[in-house]
């Protein structure tokens, strides 16, 4: 009777917190929301100056609307190729070799035995993703610089003369190439690394003691685990194909207008508009396509991913 | 066997080096420039190795450039700032999302999502920014857009799911609220991710220059970081103008070439003293939230 009573007791209490407990969860949701909304959600709505002759006296429900001229101006300009092109192949570029050097580190990192010795090598390996990109300009430049730069006075020394980079804009794939390895080698190996941990050891001691070799032990245990989260970051990434890193392309060549051949990709293109020539409309619709081609990329390899593992895709 | 694997083991471990090595080589140069006296590098160039070791460019950072350290009070003051309030706005919505009694969490994970996918893009975000909510030229403007990131938003409630249910549950049988579990509970044992996301809002608000090209005007108010992009641009200016500068410079006895990479140093020096202390932390976190949302 007593424990009867008890427990009706305690069920009311339960029912009565049920609905506070609500309240207190939205509470604590509330602000993180708001945050998101006003810095998220208002600049989604605010797409719509892409089809507006944005004039900042006018604000953006004064501006007269324009429809498409925005966006075909864009694509009859002669920088439309050249930004497309520089986009897409550039992060190829990154993907495939950023990939391949990460997946060889982290093989490496993992067939070292002593732990000291590779956190040590983590640590070093991982510093330069915590640089700005500021930093690294400087460092690139240290290397670049005409006159006092290393790579000239060792071309000097060796005979060959000096090379002007920064006017060479041949040579900046490879630059900017390096640049994105160094900076992000260390960071992209942990989490093949972390997977390689991730393998049951017993499969290795089997394998050898059935006598396999080290090339064997590769092919058979170790590449088949880093395939399917090699194949996933692949595909993730190819879904942010329209995305160029700001940082790297805009600091490295130091904004070198005579490097823009080959280093002008889409996210420095907006910022200049926006800022240094002030060509709103213009800024707005390249930003507005490449946020809609953004999203059906994500869409369709998110989808892509998904078939391939059924837990893989982002959601 | 035996023999072989050690081989095998000294060869991964001279890769490593040699890796490391040219990891580190760029760093070593700037350092090693900015300890230069300025004649020897404008006769010699860059070197890997200091041939006149030279605190000039470092005492002429501290004693003549005010505008130095007033960026490197208000870089510190918005980068403590952003992070304290970040790490708490985050882990304040990061719980209920962990929480199983919380019936909308679906459509509040979507809600946070689906800024990922699709965003309005710079355009609209400096337009909203600069003419109606008139944060620029602010220090604000440095730290109330940035304070929510869904990632990690995301991998803090993955460590908060970890969490034993057990606990939880004999403390709402005590007749503890939400708020008390949320603040007693799941923020002392979360302090690994929660130190990962600290360091990672910290790092990436010291090295943010781009707030400051966008939005300040002002000079009082600019970040370290631009103040060195702007350095570059002003030295690469007065050559372009004039060739005569650098010389007439060093005549002058004003650093520039040194200035220039010790200001790197004295920018990058903290990042580079504080990161190691946190690897051993961070790996964990970043290992146990990499799990997507």
């Amino acid at each position: 009777m007593n424990a009867q009573f008890e427990y009706n007791q305690s069920v009311k209490i339960k029912k009565k917190w049920n609905l506070s407990e609500q309240f207190q969860h939205w509470s604590l949701c509330i602000m993180p929301m708001l945050l998101v909304f006003v810095f998220c959600y208002i600049p989604m709505g605010g797409i719509i100056i892409a089809f507006k002759d944005y004039r900042y006296d006018q604000g953006i429900f004064g501006s007269r609307w324009v429809g498409l001229n925005n966006i075909k101006f864009f694509f009859e300009s002669s920088e439309f190729f050249r930004i497309t092109w520089n986009t897409i192949s550039m992060n190829i570029l990154f993907i495939f070799v950023g990939i391949l050097c990460a997946v060889v580190v982290a093989i490496l990192l993992f067939e070292l035995k002593h732990r000291i010795t590779t956190m040590a090598f983590q640590t070093i390996m991982i510093t330069p993703h915590f640089l700005s990109w500021v930093i690294v300009s400087y460092m690139v430049y240290a290397f670049l610089n005409p006159e006092y730069g290393i790579l000239n006075r060792t071309l000097q020394l060796a005979g060959i003369g000096k090379i002007d980079w920064y006017s060479k804009p041949e040579l900046w794939p490879g630059i900017l190439l390096i640049s994105f390895i160094w900076k992000n080698v260390g960071m992209d190996s942990i989490l093949y690394y972390a997977t390689l941990m991730g393998i049951d050891s017993s499969l290795f001691e089997a394998a050898y003691l059935d006598g396999a070799n080290e090339w064997q032990k590769a092919r058979y245990i170790t590449f088949p685990c880093l395939i399917p989260i090699i194949t996933l970051l692949t595909i993730l990434k190819i879904g942010s194909i329209f995305r160029a890193d700001f940082g790297l392309f805009y600091q490295i060549p130091r904004d070198v207008g005579a490097l823009y051949q080959t280093t002008d990709v889409i996210d420095t293109y907006i910022f200049r508009n926006l800022r240094t020539l002030g060509n709103i409309g213009m800024s707005s619709a390249v930003g507005l396509l490449q946020s809609l081609v953004g999203f059906v990329l994500v869409m369709i390899t998110n989808h892509l991913s998904k078939k391939i593992d059924p837990d893989g895709g982002l959601f | 066997m035996k023999k072989n694997d050690s081989v095998k083991q000294f060869l991964i471990i001279l890769f490593f080096i040699i890796l490391c090595l040219i990891i580190v080589i760029p760093l070593i140069v700037v350092i090693s420039v900015s300890l230069s006296s300025e004649k020897d590098i404008a006769v010699n160039g860059y070197c890997l190795f200091p041939r006149l070791f030279d605190l000039s460019a470092y005492r002429y950072v501290f004693l003549n450039q005010t505008e130095i350290i007033n960026a490197y009070k208000v870089t510190f003051i918005f980068s403590m700032l952003t992070m304290i309030l970040a790490v708490l706005l985050m882990s304040m919505i990061a719980y209920p999302l962990s929480r199983s009694n919380f019936k909308s969490k679906r459509f509040v994970a979507f809600y946070l999502y689906f800024t990922t996918l699709f965003g309005g893009g710079l355009v609209p975000s400096y337009i909203l920014i600069t003419q109606y909510l008139h944060l620029n030229d602010t220090i604000w403007v440095y730290i109330i857009p940035y304070l929510i990131t869904p990632w990690y938003i995301f991998m803090i409630r993955t460590f908060f799911q970890n969490i034993p249910n057990e606990i939880i549950e004999s403390m709402l049988i005590d007749g503890a609220i939400e708020y008390t579990i949320y603040y007693k509970i799941m923020l002392p044992l979360s302090k690994p991710v929660l130190a990962t996301v600290a360091l990672f809002v910290f790092l990436g608000k010291w090295n943010d220059w781009m707030t400051s090209m966008l939005y300040i005007n002002q000079d009082k108010y600019i970040s370290l970081q631009y103040l060195l992009q702007r350095i570059m641009k002003n030295i690469e200016l007065l050559r372009d103008t004039n060739s005569g500068t650098v010389q007439m410079m060093a005549s002058m006895d004003i650093p520039a070439e040194t200035v220039r990479m010790a200001m790197a140093v004295v920018v990058a020096g903290p990042v580079l003293v504080i990161f190691p202390f946190f690897q051993k932390y961070f790996t964990k976190g970043l290992t146990v939230g990499s799990v997507k949302g």
